[in-house]
């Protein structure tokens, strides 16, 4: 079992740590919603993580709290009978990222938050304590004027992609404010965690929480029952690993770029950025035969490793692309008729991201250094260190695409040196575990954070007395981002919607879960 | 900047595929698997596959329900083989159920091709796409078939935004509970006659989350199913032909 520290308020734990449940304190809710502030009044941490889940007959609270200068994660625990209406003041009142986790504890278990900033149904789950609540029946802020007019658009969208509804308040041209609801997606993937049994059907499951981050997800999943069941892997898998996640990024960051010059109307962008990603995701099925890397990661191991000849592969591609991907940025990025169009459009403050909490490419795109690679190294990141892209500030859809430029030529440098890693290393590789060779740690609690190309994924589970999982609980790096797109949109025209949502690209079955 | 434009033009060159039924897949892609009369212990096997996709006696195995994991192939190779063959997509359910011994490709049974569909839509056919709790792999796929590589404009077939412009829906993701009220109110806008197509194992059997409490599949058993294409998520070059030969092929 990994090491830990306690303290009377908290247990402190590495990323990917396990710890037994008995000794994270159960904190009277007033100290635990005071220590909680506390901390967060820090800007070095944020909160990962905020859940609640029935445990024996109380309703049992989990806050998770990363360092992000230590490079650790503090638990801290709170406890409520159910027996009674439960009435507890927001935390999110004095700390605005928590209301995407207390809205959901208050959709799922019927709590109240007192004086909470958007006490709204988060995803309206199947599992809802009001199933009265249906998602057709949102309660949309409104604006009472006969100046202003509302436009909806959704769930079903104009291009192929997922379902989402978006309101905008106008007045005229102009965006007022953008209110996102969504839920559509919800399938009940975490219910689905503990109804299914076999290490590879939940492996399946990770894969598909959402598919353009499917290995991401995955070694979140894996990493996690690695450390609950206390397996051990060897460098060469972790290599292996890393590989696949930058990999995704720079699949996923280059069809981004093709789709926002979709946005700008530039055919030779969208056309040539598009060609690029079509040898990157090859590579993948070369490698695991799906062009998304689904079967790739499995707990423990893997049917797929990374032989000479496809090392060689490998090398090749990124030779190729490098120069290719090189010449169609600097075009792209020298074109005025572009940047007319990504320039001081959908700007947002780096205090407006710290007010909401957000993570990965939104955070960085404002020139908060926020990234799980550097900050809680897992993976290969903790054998060869990554430097997160410091140097863009400015908030703007010129930012997003810049960040995904330049995030793409880092991940070639960095699969290339953990390439170099790979020569000197001479385990073979493992198999995957079966389910009889995996035993978790009872009454345990586990946090898996990883860096997938959209932000931070953190997954956690709780295990039982007999070692089954209790609770599984996920969060996508789009829970807390979705409110940076809202606010991008303020003072925009709905035209310029187009343009900042490819500029996110956030996951909704993410958010929906 | 014009002499960097025809340094982007040599670096790309020509990027479509020129015949989309020829292209060899490469690397351990899994298309459709076949099966040995090898005795193997049936339980054993069955109970390996996460989405229940494999029956027994004899062997089979539902490719609207496989998720592709290849755990079968893995731990039964002498029994379980999956080829490299995408064109698996077809117009008749039962025809997704590979059994021990069969061989045969998968096919369109132009026979069974819905009488008021036939021959209508051969040179140009507009869908509008649904993604019903989609994962956002088979939306990736369905955009990737219109890029610059497959090329499916070419054919004429395309995604439009307006379902009244569109012949027929596609449908992607397992259909969430939130989301069958949209999928129908969209199926109603489309004129008749229409097309309905699963994409995706997820939409054809609801894959890994079958039997959640968070779907409402019913929409599904109301109309008939013109087509499936499956896959995890499936290949463009799956649903390219499988879309071509559900307009084009002629009955015998």
């Amino acid at each position: 079992m990994e090491t830990f520290t306690e303290t009377d308020q908290h247990v402190v734990i590495k990323n990917q740590g396990t710890v037994p449940l008995r000794l994270i304190p159960v904190l009277p809710y007033n100290v635990f919603l005071s220590d909680v502030l506390a901390l967060l009044q820090n800007s070095k941490n944020h909160c990962v993580n905020y859940y609640a889940f029935p445990y024996a007959d109380k309703l049992k609270f989990i806050c998770c709290i990363a360092d992000d200068e230590a490079g650790n994660l503090k638990v801290l625990s709170h406890e409520q009978s159910l027996q009674r209406e439960v009435q507890l003041i927001s935390i999110a009142k004095d700390s605005f990222p928590l209301h995407i986790f207390e809205r959901e504890i208050s959709e799922n278990f019927g709590v109240e938050f007192i004086n909470s900033p958007w006490n709204k149904p988060l995803r309206y789950a199947f599992n809802r304590a009001d199933r009265s609540k249906v998602i057709n029946d949102y309660p949309f802020y409104r604006i009472k004027s006969d100046e202003l007019h509302e436009v909806g658009v959704g769930p079903i969208h104009a291009g192929v992609i997922e379902p989402g509804h978006f309101r905008f308040l106008c007045n005229g041209e102009t965006v007022l404010h953008l209110e996102i609801q969504l839920g559509w997606q919800h399938r009940g993937v975490e219910h689905t965690y503990l109804k299914k049994s076999t290490v590879l059907q939940r492996t399946v499951l990770s894969e598909s929480i959402a598919a353009d981050t499917a290995v991401g997800h995955a070694t979140a999943f894996a990493t996690l029952m690695e450390s609950l069941g206390g397996i051990q892997i060897n460098d060469r898998l972790v290599i292996e690993r890393t590989i696949g996640l930058e990999l995704e990024r720079i699949a996923m960051h280059i069809g981004d770029l093709s789709n926002m010059c979709v946005g700008l109307a530039y055919q030779l962008g969208a056309s040539v950025f598009g060609a690029l990603r079509t040898p990157t995701i090859n590579f993948a099925q070369l490698w695991c035969g799906n062009r998304f890397g689904k079967g790739l990661i499995r707990v423990g191991g893997t049917h797929y490793p990374l032989s000479p000849d496809l090392i060689d592969s490998l090398s090749k591609f990124l030779d190729n692309f490098e120069p290719r991907f090189r010449t169609m940025a600097n075009e792209t990025f020298a074109l005025p008729s572009a940047l007319m169009r990504l320039e001081n459009i959908g700007t947002v403050t780096k205090t407006q991201m710290e007010l909401i909490g957000a993570v990965g490419m939104a955070a960085r795109m404002t020139g908060i250094q926020r990234d799980i690679r550097q900050s809680h190294p897992f993976g290969a990141y903790s054998l060869v260190p990554y430097e997160t892209v410091a140097n863009i500030t400015t908030g703007d859809v010129w930012a997003r695409a810049l960040l995904r430029r330049l995030e793409i030529e880092k991940s070639i440098n960095y699969i290339r040196t953990l390439i170099g890693k790979m020569q000197s290393i001479n385990e073979p590789p493992s198999k995957p575990a079966q389910d009889r060779d995996i035993k978790l740690n009872p009454e345990a609690l586990t946090i898996s954070l990883v860096e997938g190309w959209r932000g931070e994924i953190c997954h956690s589970a709780i295990t039982d007395n007999e070692g089954e999982i209790l609770h599984y609980k996920v969060k996508d790096p789009s829970a807390h981002n979705w409110m940076a797109l809202a606010l991008s949109l303020r003072d925009l025209e709905i035209s310029d919607f187009p343009i900042n949502n490819k500029s996110y690209s956030l996951s909704y079955c993410g958010h929906d879960l | 900047m014009f002499f960097e434009e025809i340094t982007i033009l040599k670096q790309h060159g020509k990027q479509f595929i020129p015949d989309v039924t020829k292209p060899e897949l490469p690397g351990p892609f899994k298309g459709r698997p076949e099966i040995s009369t090898l005795e193997v212990d049936e339980d054993a096997l069955a109970a390996l596959c996460p989405t229940h996709a494999i029956g027994k006696s004899p062997v089979s195995i539902d490719m609207g329900k496989c998720v592709m994991c290849g755990e079968c192939a893995f731990a039964y190779p002498a029994k379980v083989k999956f080829t490299k063959d995408y064109k698996i997509a077809t117009n008749v359910r039962e025809r997704l159920i590979v059994k021990a011994g069969d061989l045969q490709p998968i096919l369109i049974d132009a026979n069974l091709i819905r009488q008021e569909i036939q021959g209508l839509y051969g040179r140009s056919l507009k869908l509008r796409q649904i993604s019903a709790a989609g994962a956002n792999a088979d939306e990736a796929e369905l955009n990737a078939c219109g890029n610059v590589n497959f090329d499916m404009g070419r054919f004429g077939i395309e995604f439009l935004a307006s379902p009244r412009h569109c012949d027929g829906i596609v449908i992607t993701g397992p259909v969430s509970e939130n989301m069958a009220e949209a999928v129908q109110v969209c199926y109603d806008a489309v004129p008749d006659p229409k097309l309905i197509i699963l994409v995706g194992t997820d939409a054809i059997s609801g894959g890994i989350h079958a039997g959640s409490g968070a779907l409402d599949r019913k929409f599904l058993e109301k109309y008939p199913i013109d087509l499936y294409v499956p896959g995890n998520p499936p290949h463009p070059l799956t649903f390219v032909n499988g879309v071509l030969a559900l307009v084009r092929e002629k009955k015998k």
